[in-house]
């Protein structure tokens, strides 16, 4: 069986990784977005191997509100995305710079 | 399972609020296109003041759950719900000019506001994990969307942008300090996890990483130092009437927010999340207030005036008794009357072609217009903490409840900097009354906003003065509630 | 415990040893002489339509935006089809509850329009 360290540790590489995509991207916001879905999903793992180990199901309902919950989010992302390429005609990161002081 | 054991009449405003929200989206769908602003408008309105009767009809004398524990009903909720739905009521009087004169959807505008409003009442009962991040994302979604309404003004979209990614950001920290907890006490039923975590006691490293990331995710939301970028942006950035309703309600439902899970859930770890809070609050109060000095953009100032108001409400809870509590209690309804306030009169100044929203757009009112020029008047200096103003009431029983908890040094911190604070206030004053007014032709405009928007607006300065006689009742109150909820 | 995972281990290597030997072999051996005609890119033979990198229509990322929604929020149909039976007629009607508010955005969606490709 594997233990439940390992699935911990990968929750918070997962989630490293996204808070680093988050910080460190400086070219696409689709992958900001995307980035935003590997913060959840690395929660999800976290909560759903809990919730195996503690035998205790009211973590998976938690995962389950958390999915549909991010996919309303990024929805509404891509809706913001979409305006924003409309209004620019680019996506890129470094150009959302005319809100300043 | 029956609805009696569900006890799903605690939660009825909530219900009522989500189905008129609904019943409005559709509605709005179904009745003649020049119409629809006024029907919807009012509806809002009533739904929210039928809301507050509801609630006050039934308040909660002492805490009573539902849905299995999910939802709670006592007299700390019941006070946060009443000021939610009296703010947003209120914004949506002051906002129905501007959207009109501005073409934004105004139907969407009114349902989007219920929605936010509807977690934010969640937020204010929720007694679990999942009913707090239900809540906080509903709210926060209809924000997200609120502030894209001008869909070809790239400051709106590209602050709609910033605020969905920090604010995803923080809710995903939230959520991962929530899954620690979970993973630590084996619940996420706040009074379980509360009696876990004084069993497991204050050394537990685990424990400490879930608080740091929630605590972090707090800071996040309520827009703290160092983690205050998103809020001079969202506040310059989104059409003014949505700002005004993220600068008031919201911050209420903050409240709940922190009271639900820091006190209620994790108050055996005050002493951890104490030293975080003491940086966060000293920095926010530091930071807001200096960097406001430099700004000409009124709503930008303001975004900085928020920054440092929420520190001054943290000193609140971070000194960690009963009474501390209720001052910040009390210091957020007054913060929230007078950003509404504030942002009322943003809208009220603008016109079709006219933001307003420049400080020297402010020069010479008292002679366009002398009664706004003196709502102005009262209104900065309760910003600003000067006596006999509810703003300084707020501040002194704040830093009260800091000398009361041995941290006077924080307190002298806190006033030298609330001193400093006062000059951009003072500043707005100076160019409404010292300064010839500009030539702008659309500035010279007569004002035209409805009459029903001027009373409200009249009424919402007014309280902030006339609220003497009664400070003490609403003290009273605030220590009530919180009385009840913290033990 | 780590030795369970030795066949895996080798299996990974040895995958890439052949893979980068056969590439590797075809590359040094197989006779090279480029030209225009051979460069050129085709598609069934003829040559190509259009730039593959295409844009997507933006009226496709209003439908992929609608899907996700509906989508996901089915998910909590399965875990409900299968305890129905225990939950009973409450847990039914809690259901149609939260299809009826579904429902509400789709009939909003589909006034305003969204669902329209022209």
């Amino acid at each position: 069986m594997i233990p439940l360290s390992h699935y911990l540790i990968l929750g918070a590489v997962l989630f490293s990784i996204g808070v680093v995509g988050i910080f460190l991207n400086r070219k696409n916001l689709v992958i900001l977005l995307m980035s935003i879905e590997l913060l959840l999903l690395a929660v999800n793992i976290n909560f759903v191997a809990f919730s195996h180990y503690l035998a205790d199901i009211a973590g998976q309902v938690f995962v389950f509100f958390i999915l549909t919950v991010a996919a309303a989010e990024i929805s509404i992302g891509l809706a913001i995305l979409i305006v924003l390429f409309r209004s620019r005609q680019t996506i890129n990161v470094d150009q959302l710079d005319s809100l300043k002081g | 399972m029956t609805l009696q054991s569900l006890q799903t009449a605690l939660a009825l405003p909530e219900i009522f609020v989500a189905a008129m929200a609904s019943a409005i989206l559709i509605l709005g769908l179904f009745i003649n296109k020049d119409r629809n602003d006024i029907v919807c408008f009012w509806l809002s309105v009533f739904t929210l003041i039928a809301t507050c009767v509801l609630i006050i009809s039934d308040f909660a004398t002492q805490t009573a759950f539902a849905f299995n524990g999910l939802f709670v009903d006592d007299p700390m909720g019941d006070l946060l719900k009443v000021a939610i739905c009296l703010l947003s009521a209120t914004i949506f009087i002051y906002s129905r000019q501007y959207n009109q004169d501005r073409n934004i959807f105004s139907n969407e505008y009114y349902v989007l506001g219920l929605f936010a409003v509807c977690g934010m009442m969640v937020m204010a009962s929720a007694n679990h994990l999942l009913t707090l991040y239900l809540g906080l994302e509903l709210m926060s979604l209809c924000l997200y969307s609120m502030i894209a309404f001008f869909r070809d003004d790239k400051l709106a979209v590209e602050a709609a942008m910033k605020y969905f990614v920090l604010g995803a950001l923080a809710s995903s920290i939230l959520l991962y300090g929530m899954s620690l907890l979970y993973g630590l006490t084996g619940a996420l039923e706040l009074a379980v996890i509360s009696s876990v975590v004084s069993n497991l006691g204050k050394d537990n490293l685990a424990l400490a990483l879930a608080v740091v990331f929630i605590v972090v995710a707090l800071a996040f939301k309520i827009g703290a130092v160092p983690f205050h970028m998103w809020i001079p942006d969202v506040y310059h950035g989104a059409p003014t009437s949505t700002t005004a309703f993220i600068s008031a309600a919201p911050k209420i439902a903050a409240f709940a927010l922190i009271m639900r899970l820091l006190v209620g859930g994790l108050e055996d770890l005050h002493v951890q999340w104490q030293q975080m809070l003491i940086i966060l609050a000293l920095l926010s109060v530091a930071v807001g207030n200096i960097i406001a000095i430099a700004q000409d953009n009124l709503k930008r100032m303001l975004a900085y005036s928020t920054i440092s108001h929420m520190g001054f409400f943290l000193f609140g809870i971070l000194s960690g008794s009963a009474a501390g509590y209720s001052a910040s209690l009390f210091y957020i309804l007054i913060y929230a009357t007078m950003s509404c306030a504030a942002f009322g009169l943003i809208l009220y100044l603008s016109t079709k072609d006219f933001e307003s929203d420049q400080l020297n757009d402010l020069k010479g009112l008292s002679k366009r217009s002398p009664w706004t020029a003196l709502l102005f008047l009262i209104l900065m200096f309760s910003m600003a903490g000067v006596p006999p103003t509810a703003g300084f009431f707020a501040k002194l029983s704040v830093i009260q409840a800091l000398i009361d908890a041995n941290l006077a040094w924080v307190a002298v911190v806190a006033v030298v900097l609330a001193v400093i604070g006062a000059y951009y206030y003072l500043r707005i004053i100076k160019l409404i009354y010292f300064d010839a007014p500009q030539t702008i032709p659309e500035a010279d405009a007569p004002i035209a906003v409805q009459s029903d928007s001027k009373i409200v607006l009249a009424i919402n300065v007014i309280i902030i003065i006339a609220i003497l006689p009664w400070i003490g009742t609403l003290i009273t109150l605030c220590n009530r509630v919180i009385k009840q909820f913290v033990y | 415990m780590l030795t369970n995972y030795f066949p895996i281990l080798l299996f990974i290597l040895v995958g890439l040893a052949l893979g980068t030997v056969a590439i590797g072999v075809g590359k040094v051996l197989a006779p090279n002489k480029p030209d225009a005609q051979k460069l050129s890119p085709y598609e069934c033979g003829f040559e190509p339509f259009e730039d593959s990198r295409m844009k997507f229509d933006v009226r496709y990322y209003l439908v992929a935006i609608l899907f996700i929604i509906f989508d996901l929020e089915i998910a909590f149909l399965f875990p409900w089809a299968i305890v129905l039976d225990e939950i009973g007629v409450f847990g039914f009607w809690a259901m149609m509850v939260f299809l009826g508010i579904l429902v509400i955005g789709f009939i909003y969606e589909w006034k305003k329009g969204a669902l329209e490709w022209e």
